[in-house]
């Protein structure tokens, strides 16, 4: 520090910060505008319409006040459909990761055609998912469908089964098919960590008598936590926010015995033309996704000044 | 903290391979999983994830009265490649302005990604000021939501502002949800590029946007070309926000449009399996290039 910033310290230094932002804001500028133009305004947008009320082509009709949430409220079937996402988001998560992990460790291992076995695994990723899901609508078709054939021929089934024809199974094809699309991220994501784990380490282990299955307790779960935390997090917003599935498997059923908040709210914008209580259900899950982040954030801190 | 992830992760996977190999010679030895089990176990593993695109792909050569008869065939009886053109002329979408559709919405977001995440993830990863990681952090958060969970407020926006229904609305829409990979993966990558080798060339009299182009770009090059691919398939296969959004037939990109062969009692099985094939093979082809750094994109910014 020189002798004179020490004389007068604090004017100087805001002076200095204010330059180094206005210095950064041209670089910066772009990216902010299109968050707040595309991200922050249509959510306060999205607030402020969840209080109005809305005519079905759309029209501000006047103030709500709070009777889009009561509306919503009074919904028959949002107990259910609230049920359906705690399911639906904890089965997929928890199933993906568990899957992830064997995957991950076993696509770790060297071994002849290794490459292309993980090529394959990152098709479902790349794939449009409306596509993926829409392939599984047709092969479970208890009609034409060969999925469903090919379990009847492989003695799984004494005849076909309609997988896609009530809520129950349905939903639960569904959660198949989203572990299906989530692996991968998931598996690769896990697999990036698993370089870190040194093997001299596990080596050591190994010499120190431990089993496979406390060695990878002990050595390399530990070293794996950070890898794990941020794969499950995105894949409990993915997952959360996933609407190609179940619209593809469960939308021609009637009801909502098979619908999350996510698919009852295009439900309510696409079918029902309410806006408003679209908005005030898309209000809900917004803040139930800012809660998971900020959980995320509290839990794992990764924003550590450098 | 994303400098460090990189800077770590090259050394100590080179250092891993080798004792790995070392490792499982001495495994192998001892407890003996044969590797051609291990290769059988992986074949099966790649069959059951390929086992959906390979049912597309044969079910797109079938005839239509083959493909909705009772019961069906594993393999067509009859291959009819000609699916693949008549599946442009038919009544239930106009699949060449959806294929127009998709290119155009895809290159448009992907290029407005690019110009807005380059010059951020740049100054962030070069510059100190205040504010850097309130920046950051909220690029973070954009990459938390998604815009199923804006899309009212979307629709509602893009009803007001007029633009409703058009390309730009969802240019805007994918430019801005795949923005936070591109600035944290190009973050990392500028971050590990070495000052001394800017300076160095500012020694030389380069000036900085010099420093830039003929410097540090060829250097991040990776990084970049992760980003584009990334942004690019992302929007590519983009549903939810063009659902609500793009109402007209021809506007629609090819996600939406393939759900329109499938009826209730009627579908055109080998169209939805023609079109899926050609909406996922590029897309699989450019995963593939960049798959290794897929990863470290996505999570630079949440892994310290």
């Amino acid at each position: 520090m020189t002798a004179e910033t020490r004389a007068a310290p604090s004017s100087s230094r805001r002076r200095h910060r204010r330059q180094d932002v206005l210095a950064a804001l041209p670089w910066l500028l772009p990216a902010l505008l299109l968050i707040m133009a595309i991200v922050l305004f249509p959510a306060g947008f999205m607030a402020w319409t969840s209080t109005r009320e809305m005519s079905t082509v759309g029209v501000d009709q006047g103030s709500a006040g709070l009777g889009n949430f009561t509306a919503l409220l009074d919904f028959p079937g949002l107990r259910r459909v609230l049920l359906n996402t705690v399911i639906w988001v904890v089965g997929v998560v928890a199933v993906t990761l568990v899957i992830s992990m064997g995957l991950a460790q076993f696509l770790d291992k060297a071994f002849p055609g290794r490459r292309l076995v993980r090529l394959a695994v990152i098709v479902p990723w790349a794939a449009s998912v409306v596509m993926t899901a829409i392939v599984f609508y047709y092969g479970l078709d208890p009609f034409y469908g060969v999925i469903n054939h090919f379990l009847v021929d492989i003695g799984l089934l004494d005849g076909t089964f309609g997988f896609t024809r009530r809520p129950v199974p349905a939903f639960l094809v569904s959660m198949t098919v989203a572990v299906f699309v989530s692996l991968p991220f998931t598996t690769y994501t896990i697999l990036a960590g698993l370089q870190m784990v040194p093997g001299d380490l596990i080596e050591a282990a190994r010499v120190d008598g431990a089993g496979a299955l406390r060695t990878y307790r002990s050595v390399t779960l530990p070293i794996l936590r950070p890898a794990i935390a941020v794969a499950v997090l995105i894949n409990i917003i993915n997952v959360f926010n996933s609407l190609p599935i179940l619209r593809t498997i469960t939308g021609s059923i009637p009801g909502h015995q098979a619908d999350t908040t996510t698919t009852l709210i295009f439900k309510f914008i696409q079918q029902y033309r309410q806006i408003d209580t679209a908005s005030a259900l898309s209000v809900l899950n917004f803040a139930i996704v800012l809660a998971v982040i900020g959980v995320y954030l509290a839990l794992v801190k990764p924003m550590r000044q450098d | 903290m994303a400098t460090e992830a990189t800077a770590t992760t090259t050394p100590g996977r080179a250092n891993r391979t080798s004792e790995t190999t070392v490792w499982q010679h001495r495994t192998r030895r001892r407890q003996g999983t044969p590797r051609w089990m291990m290769a059988l176990a992986g074949a099966v593993i790649a069959l059951v994830f390929l086992a959906p695109y390979l049912i597309m792909v044969i079910g797109s050569f079938k005839r239509r009265s083959e493909i909705l008869g009772i019961p069906p065939t594993y393999l067509p009886t009859e291959w009819v490649p000609s699916n693949y053109l008549t599946m442009w002329s038919t009544p239930e979408t106009p699949l060449p302005y959806n294929m127009v559709s998709t290119i155009v919405i895809s290159v448009g977001g992907t290029l407005l990604v690019l110009a807005v995440a380059l010059p951020a993830a740049y100054y962030t990863a070069r510059h100190r000021f205040p504010g850097k990681w309130v920046f950051l952090l909220l690029v973070l958060i954009t990459q938390m939501l998604q815009p199923t969970v804006l899309a009212a407020g979307l629709f509602r926006q893009f009803q007001a502002a007029g633009i409703y229904d058009t390309w730009l609305a969802m240019i805007l829409v994918n430019g801005a949800f795949n923005l936070s990979f591109a600035v944290w993966i190009m973050h990392s990558f500028f971050a590990g590029v070495p000052r001394e080798v800017e300076e160095a060339a500012m020694m030389d009299g380069a000036t900085k946007l010099q420093i830039l182009r003929l410097v540090t770009l060829p250097l991040v090059w990776p990084g970049i070309v992760t980003a584009v691919i990334f942004a690019f398939v992302a929007s590519w296969n983009e549903f939810a926000a063009s659902l609500v959004i793009l109402t007209t037939a021809e506007n629609q990109p090819l996600s939406v449009a393939i759900t329109k062969f499938v009826g209730q009692y009627d579908s055109a099985w080998q169209y939805v399996f023609g079109v899926s094939i050609v909406g996922i093979v590029p897309v699989v082809i450019l995963f593939a290039i960049v798959e290794k750094r897929l990863v470290a994109g996505l999570t630079a910014g949440a892994v310290k």
